[in-house]
């Protein structure tokens, strides 16, 4: 290394060096020390005693665990798909040339800026079994087949499926970066569809979608790592729609017991630190080996459609 | 003569003793409404009454337990910590708490000595494997209350709660109306889930027993599936639909929609706190407060007692000083006869409208408390057949499967027998896991085999 590439060095580590120590401080350290915690009994007040494999063997015998891990895949299998669907509609409905357009793109973004708390307020009165919006729209329909819309979040099977409804709420960001892909599709591809006789359906699935499925990949494999990772609205909406102060059991009945509110019990009420520890490497495994595939699948249907 | 120069009045100043900086001991505490301000008003006492010590109150509302938790790990603790009284055994066993045993004993007592001064219940509150690790701020005591205008409108008399279970029972479905043309609820007399913060609750009123000292008898114990049998019947009777419907129209307890204050309950377990968000929410409500029924035949005052606590996490800088503190909020001046000669919990407790933790009343706030039915609390709280949470160490995760399986139960998901014995082999693992986990850091035969 000459010297003034020893000196350019330098340079770069005094304007990168607080961000390195920061990193190594703050994220790498608690990363590594964690894997070290998940083969420990650990209780964060006391010293880690190393109990070896223990801790993930008790995982596997872990009834809630399982739960929980089936609570938020089904959360994720139903949340993902249809919020793509949703986002993407809208996306296709904006980037029509109609008038107020800025407006309605405005309209439909703006939910998704608004805090997780006061969605979740707004949407526990929306799901409240007597007074609520939904059930205020869905029992002059339902009232003819002699049927009342559900109490929702204060019942274990309507419990889910209300988080995903809510889910479909904040799509707006995902809304902005589909609307983005929808204008870099290259006009001639269409018009090029038009003089070959394709309708509105088969220019959609033959030229935008093949033309934004990476931007559709991107979406969807984010919005997997984050319904695999829901926590404040589940926490939220379980607590102010059951009330008995147990919102880190999933109320009602468990029905909305997430991986990562078992994960936050553990480790916060009950100080299984090193379980806790375990359990997120687990998450990490199955969040890393689902982006893996949907990865893969993304990519063989792009190639596929190209 | 005494010379007067400058120079002489500055050494003559240099050579006083410095007087005495003052200990800051600050206090953390979950509260934020009247009831920090009656603790505020204990505090001004205390710090005006000597001039070493002064407290700090720092409002530290939601989840003061996690918080604590956290600093206490980081090794920065407050001095005083305002927790539940459910932490007590967690946190101590988790090596997050001062005993308080050394400095009773310098204060020339016995830990049974300093006990004996509170109500049976509230000294085994601050109790945990045979040491003190807390001191009451506010005691509770729940018990019946009920609407005395839905009484009368049921043809009861307002005057006389129901005496036993299967009177309760009675009452609960004389109370109970249907719209008569949906069949939907429109009022009941009781539901197991309002406010549904004490499930477990309800076993130790059937006279069960949660654990025996040495293992969780959460679904081993009969009276305890007894009494989850009760609770499903009420979802029997009245519909699993119409008690889901009519439970949805519920608000917040401390609001004016909560069903007690709305008429849509009309009796309900709840603490001795519950008259202030009475005459908070609902001012003229025509109510009572009564003994539990007698369930178990003989025991009439049956009584659940509850408290928060102040305690000393480890690695408190001045633990002496917040011990100081911790002993005037826990001792009294007994011959007040003004309210101005109130002092330490019978100053909190008359503020904050509560009954005290101790055994002894001063004349002034015998006389004085305004608390409707302080007599009713104070009988219970004395009560031998009072119950509390028990000291677990493992008690959140118990607390969470006790719920699992009320929910389960109320919502016919599945019987007590099933939803608890599912709970129970859980507790079972949990258990055998924890006394292991002591025994890893050598703390299993300091606790001996009595995890109370």
């Amino acid at each position: 290394m000459t010297r003034t590439e020893r000196k350019e060095l330098r340079k770069g580590l005094g304007f990168t060096g607080l961000w390195i120590i920061g990193l190594a401080a703050f994220t790498a350290y608690p990363v590594v020390a964690s894997l070290y915690y998940s083969f420990c009994d650990y209780s964060i007040l006391k010293s880690p005693v190393w109990c070896g494999i223990e801790n993930y063997q008790q995982l596997v015998q872990d009834g809630l665990f399982w739960k929980s891990l089936r609570n938020t895949l089904f959360y994720a299998g139903l949340s993902v798909p249809l919020g793509t669907v949703v986002a993407l509609g809208l996306a296709v409905l904006l980037n029509c040339d109609v008038r107020g357009k800025s407006a309605f793109r405005l309209l439909f973004f703006m939910p998704s800026i608004v805090p997780v708390v006061a969605s979740a307020m707004l949407w526990l009165w929306i799901f409240n079994g007597e007074y609520g919006l939904m059930n205020g729209v869905l029992n002059p329909i339902l009232a003819p087949f002699g049927l009342h819309g559900p109490a929702w979040l204060a019942d274990p099977t309507w419990s889910k499926p209300a988080l995903v409804i809510m889910s479909l709420w904040g799509t707006g960001n995902a809304m902005v970066i589909y609307l983005a892909g929808l204008q870099n599709v290259p006009a001639e591809l269409y018009e090029a569809a038009e003089i070959d006789g394709a309708n509105a359906w088969q220019r959609f699935v033959h030229v935008t979608l093949p033309a934004i499925a990476p931007v559709v990949a991107f979406n969807a494999i984010m919005a997997l790592i984050g319904a695999m990772q829901l926590f404040a609205q589940a926490y939220i909406m379980s607590e102010g729609a059951n009330g008995n102060g147990n919102a880190s059991d999933g109320n009602p009945a468990r029905s909305t017991l997430f991986y990562t509110i078992y994960l936050f019990s553990t480790a916060f009420q009950d100080l299984r630190m090193g379980y806790a520890s375990a359990m997120a490497y687990i998450l990490f495994i199955i969040t890393a080996g689902l982006t893996w595939l949907a990865a893969r699948f993304a990519r063989g249907r792009y190639e596929d459609a190209l | 003569m005494i010379p007067k120069s400058p120079t002489f009045l500055l050494l003559l100043l240099a050579a006083l003793p410095a007087a005495a900086e003052p200990v800051h001991v600050t206090y953390w505490e979950k509260w934020n409404g009247f009831e920090q301000k009656a603790m505020q008003a204990v505090i001004d006492r205390f710090n005006a009454s000597q001039d070493r010590i002064v407290i700090d109150y720092y409002d530290q509302t939601g989840q003061i337990d996690r918080k604590t938790l956290v600093v206490t790990a980081g090794g920065d603790p407050p001095d005083i910590a305002g927790l539940h009284e459910q932490n007590i055994a967690t946190f101590a066993d988790a090596e997050a708490l001062e005993p308080l045993d050394g400095f009773i004993h310098d204060e020339g007592m016995t830990n049974e000595q300093w006990l004996d001064r509170y109500y049976p219940i509230y000294a085994r509150i601050c109790t945990h494997g045979g040491h003190v690790y807390a001191g009451i701020s506010t005691p509770v005591v729940e018990t019946l209350y009920w609407n005395r205008t839905l009484f009368r409108e049921a043809g009861l008399d307002p005057d006389r709660p129901p005496a036993t279970l299967a009177e309760f029972n009675d009452y609960a479905t004389r109370l109970t109306k249907h719209d008569p043309k949906t069949g939907r609820l429109t009022q009941v007399g009781f539901l197991p889930q309002d406010p549904g913060w004490w499930p477990w609750i309800f076993c130790e009123w059937f006279g069960g027993r949660l654990d025996d000292g040495h293992k969780v008898t959460f679904a081993t114990d009969p009276r305890n599936v007894a009494a989850y049998q009760w609770i499903q019947h009420f979802t029997k009777e009245y519909g699993l639909d119409n008690v889901k419907l009519f439970s949805s129209e519920f608000g917040p307890w401390a609001s004016p929609s909560a069903p007690f204050f709305t008429g849509k309950i009309a009796m309900t377990f709840q603490g001795i706190f519950y008259d202030n968000y009475i005459s908070q929410y609902k001012p003229g409500l025509d109510y009572g407060v009564g003994p539990w029924p007698e369930a178990v035949p003989g025991v009439k005052d049956f009584a659940m007692a509850e408290a928060d606590v102040l305690t000393i996490p480890r690695g408190a800088k001045h633990p002496r000083e917040a011990w100081e503190f911790i002993k005037y909020v826990n001792s009294t001046n007994t011959h007040a006869e003004t309210r101005d000669e109130l002092q330490g919990a019978e100053l909190l407790d008359y503020l904050q409208v509560k009954l005290s933790p101790l055994k002894v009343w001063s004349p002034y706030f015998t006389n004085h408390n305004s608390h409707p039915h302080i007599a009713m609390f104070r009988r219970l709280a004395s009560s031998p057949d009072a119950v509390c949470v028990p000291q677990l160490g493992i008690w959140q995760e118990y607390h969470r499967e006790i719920i699992s399986s009320f929910d389960r139960v109320r919502l016919l998901d599945a019987t007590p027998e099933e939803a608890m014995g599912y709970s129970q082999d859980r507790l079972d693992a949990s258990w055998t896991r924890y006394r292991r986990s002591l025994e890893r850091h050598g703390q299993w035969a300091a606790l001996g085999e009595a995890p109370r």
